[in-house]
């Protein structure tokens, strides 16, 4: 009898933190639609009046063009980087392994400020002027970890078999790696580099610390909700934003079965 | 002699055989060079930027022309231990990263719990793919959402005037803090969790029942001792984030300051970096304390 009850309450505890959870998302699609310039429930009506301001407002777009931008060379480097220490990890068994796992996860496991005003006394030491370069060099740092859990992840879920197989039946290296190699990670690679992106495309504190007079989507939106401007294109912008980090985990997902998706490094 | 190896029919691409097979032999040779990027990357700027943080708190600026001066001090230091005023900061962000911890881990447990050891294995997926998509959506639009939420004419004051019960006026105070905080960090907290809840052995659990423990005797003997490990690492996340955030603060709190906020005004107003950087040094120090707790606590094996 009490087990069932256990049960019904552990059952109903799920329901409310489901609701909980994805409530305040669903509200923000729905002001998205709002007929209204005033932010208050219920909405006044469907209409699509804002979604039509946002897409023609220059400032807007010119923000995404750059946190698109910036996302997506990120992207590149941390695939590059993540990759490779991946491959350098798996099969070795060295004593800093463990020291380069803990050393990769830090900027993410550190707040963000941290890094942040680091990589700000950095470049103001070294009389480096703050720019895209900047902001990319700080979204890469904490970016390569999601690439490198993922491929590092697949690497061990190989067969090295199949490595040596396609050598003793006359496989140079370069063809081993297109042939087999390749396939079996890209899927990996792919998830890693999507979350790279959208980890990158809603990046906050590093980007404030690291920027100069550069505008990231982000950045746009915190400083309209600051100042309590255009708050009905915020509506829009920020149901774009959830859309576009949302997505390219929903394919890392099915890409990996949602192993590497974890963020937190859980899974192992 | 000489002639014969000059003389040798040298196949094409024959450099590349030689580095490949040179890595075969030296395995460490491969390793070293596929590490050299990714460990230069940081090195040289990562870790070489932490340092020069540490470095930068012992500096002072030219409080006229706010430029840097490289003379070794304990100003900032102490200025902000004999300050009651940062001292108050730090204690406030302290207890609010607790507090966010606790709540977490309250609403985290008998949710991954479910998760981990009552959900069919495809209520299980859907679960899983429900705390992933918060988990990644983007930071900003969570927070504005509770912006919405919460504020007078918001959601919440809605539905407590369709009750009869007057409006609450939580938007813009610490109350507030405390609610986004949980929220956008809950998912950090779920998933480690979750992970350790299911590596449970389930012969632990019946070996327990046979043994005369019931269902609570078990919970508390068995299964959350071994589960520990995975709230600990899930509050690593939620109490480090929430130390160093200034943003929710910003935009949904009453104007109290925590350690973000100063660090943020003081490189962007004040322009004060080496205080900053040694008020960012409080947030290191206590992380590093918490971690070598953790992995006391064997968190770093759930990690």
């Amino acid at each position: 009898m009490s087990e069932t009850l256990t049960r019904i309450a552990l059952r109903a505890w799920v329901v409310l933190v489901l609701l909980f959870l994805f409530i305040p998302m669903v509200v923000i699609f729905l002001y998205a639609f709002n007929s209204s310039k005033i932010e208050a429930w219920p909405i006044e009506g469907f209409s699509l009046r804002w979604i039509n301001v946002t897409l023609n407002d220059a400032e807007v777009l010119s923000a995404i063009k750059l946190s698109v931008e910036v996302a997506l060379i990120t992207t590149v480097l941390a695939l590059i980087l993540g990759s490779c220490a991946a491959f350098a990890i798996h099969r070795t068994t060295f004593f800093g392994r463990d020291a380069i796992n803990f050393l990769l996860v830090l900027p993410l496991a550190l707040p963000g400020i941290i890094t942040g005003v680091a990589l700000h006394a950095f470049f103001d030491y070294g009389g480096i002027l703050l720019s895209v370069a900047t902001i990319v060099v700080g979204h890469t740092t904490f970016c390569i970890v999601v690439v490198y859990n993922n491929v590092l992840a697949r690497l061990r879920r190989t067969q090295g078999s199949l490595v040596e197989a396609a050598m003793d039946l006359g496989a140079n290296g370069f063809q081993t790696f297109r042939d087999i190699t390749l396939p079996l990670l890209s899927t990996a690679v792919i998830a890693g580099a999507m979350l790279a992106f959208a980890l990158s495309f809603d990046e906050i504190i590093v980007t404030t610390f690291t920027a100069g007079a550069q505008n990231t989507l982000p950045i746009w939106i915190f400083a309209q909700i600051r100042n309590g401007q255009r708050l009905p294109e915020v509506n829009v912008v920020v149901s774009f934003v959830i859309l576009i980090t949302i997505i390219p985990v929903l394919i890392a997902a099915r890409l990996t079965g949602g192993g590497g998706t974890s963020r937190v490094p859980a899974a192992r | 002699m000489t002639v014969e190896v000059a003389g040798r029919p040298r196949r094409k691409g024959g450099g590349a055989v030689a580095i490949r097979s040179l890595f075969w032999r030296l395995p460490w040779l491969r390793t070293t060079v596929l590490l050299t990027p990714p460990l230069a990357w940081f090195v040289v700027i990562y870790i070489a930027s932490l340092v020069l943080l540490l470095i930068t708190a012992f500096w002072a600026i030219d409080p006229f022309t706010t430029r840097m001066i490289q003379a070794w001090n304990l100003d900032n230091f102490r200025q902000i231990l004999n300050e009651p005023t940062y001292l108050r900061i730090i204690v406030r962000t302290v207890s609010m990263a607790a507090l966010v911890t606790v709540t977490d881990a309250a609403i985290a447990f008998p949710f991954a719990y479910y998760m981990a050891r009552i959900a069919s294995r495809r209520v299980q997926t859907i679960l899983f793919a429900a705390v992933l998509l918060p988990l990644w959506a983007s930071y900003l639009a969570r927070l504005y959402a509770w912006i919405l939420i919460l504020n007078h004419s918001g959601v919440l004051n809605w539905s407590l005037q369709a009750f009869g019960v007057p409006p609450a006026n939580v938007a813009y105070t610490d109350v507030a803090v405390w609610i986004v905080f949980s929220y956008i960090w809950l998912p950090f907290m779920i998933i480690p969790t979750y992970a350790a809840l299911e590596r449970v052995p389930e012969s632990l659990v019946e070996a327990a029942s046979d043994l005369g423990a019931r269902r609570w005797r078990t919970l508390r003997d068995i299964v959350l001792p071994l589960a520990l490990p995975g709230v600990v690492a899930g509050s690593i996340f939620t109490f480090s984030l929430t130390l160093g955030d200034y943003i929710t603060p910003v935009l949904i709190g009453g104007g109290t300051s925590f350690i973000g906020n100063v660090v943020y005004s003081n490189i962007g107003i004040a322009n004060n970096v080496p205080f900053a950087a040694a008020l960012a040094m409080v947030p290191i120090g206590i992380m590093a304390l918490y971690l070598i707790g953790a992995k006391r606590l064997g968190a770093f094996e759930a990690l």
